[in-house]
């Protein structure tokens, strides 16, 4: 299992501005090793974030993402109190999920 | 005791695991340039071919996707990218890098969230335009911006 997640959201009126900080090393299959073997592919492929158990925002990423990817959305129609959920999966079928209570 | 915190993990795997199902339930075809994952537009080695695997056609030019980005990386590994799409109704923002051996960055669903808008950081392999296509009302729009890099970031 992967690291935490770090989720900040603020709120400015009805509109949550999230953000997200990922620990994934994120390999584009590009790169060597010390010993010149190439490193596989590992990257997360989808993200998903739920507002009180809805999905409010959906992604596909590549390996192009940067390592420890940060992803910054917003989301309308939140308020104080709501549970914001983000989950992660990656092509290794590795997941995780975390979950924060806005306006805390 | 020691029994019971068994118990008390089993549980929450099975709940964990019909929330999964949940999920995969809701995503409807609407959702065509989101999830779920797009192997053929990942493989895809140029932006047209990426595009093609979205079924995006012929995106027309639009001033109205505003795209923040450095002009000079000097880290391609991080370049920071801030997208906000201006267009009424943007269902879901797709980013493309030319130049990088497998372009296609990412599409995300913004047709929920009610904000079209995102912030991503991305590798740049070489200076290369950053291109962003916006879906909204069943049309394609695209615009891109140039990022020049100093030290590439891929492959290292």
């Amino acid at each position: 299992m992967a690291d935490p997640m770090k989720i900040r959201a603020t709120l400015q009126g009805d509109v949550a501005d999230v953000r997200v900080l990922m620990s994934h090393p994120m390999e584009t299959g590009q790169r060597k090793d010390s010993s010149g073997n190439v490193v596989p592919l590992h990257f997360i492929q989808t993200i998903t974030a739920q507002l009180n158990g809805k999905t409010v925002f959906e992604a596909t990423t590549t390996q192009a993402i940067s390592r420890n990817p940060v992803f910054a959305f917003k989301v309308k129609g939140a308020k104080a109190g709501d549970k914001l959920s983000i989950t992660w999966e990656d092509n290794k079928g590795d997941k995780r999920t975390d979950e924060i209570t806005l306006g805390s | 005791m020691d029994f019971k915190r068994r118990s008390v993990l089993r549980g929450a795997g099975a709940a964990g695991a019909i929330v999964a199902a949940a999920a995969a339930g809701l995503v409807k075809p609407s959702a065509a340039l989101a999830a779920p994952f797009n192997k053929a537009a990942h493989e895809a080695k140029n932006t047209a071919d990426a595009m093609k695997a979205l079924g995006v056609a012929s995106p027309a030019e639009s001033k109205d996707i505003v795209i923040k980005a450095p002009d000079i990386a000097e880290n391609g590994a991080v370049v920071p990218i801030e997208i906000e799409s201006k267009i009424p109704n943007t269902e879901s923002i797709a980013v493309f890098i030319d130049k990088n051996p497998f372009p296609f960055v990412g599409s995300f669903d913004v047709s929920k969230s009610g904000v079209p808008f995102v912030a991503i950081r991305v590798k740049v392999g070489e200076s290369s335009p950053v291109r962003v296509v916006a879906m909204a009302g069943g049309k394609a729009y695209t615009t891109a911006k140039e990022v020049k890099v100093t030290i590439g970031g891929c492959g290292g």
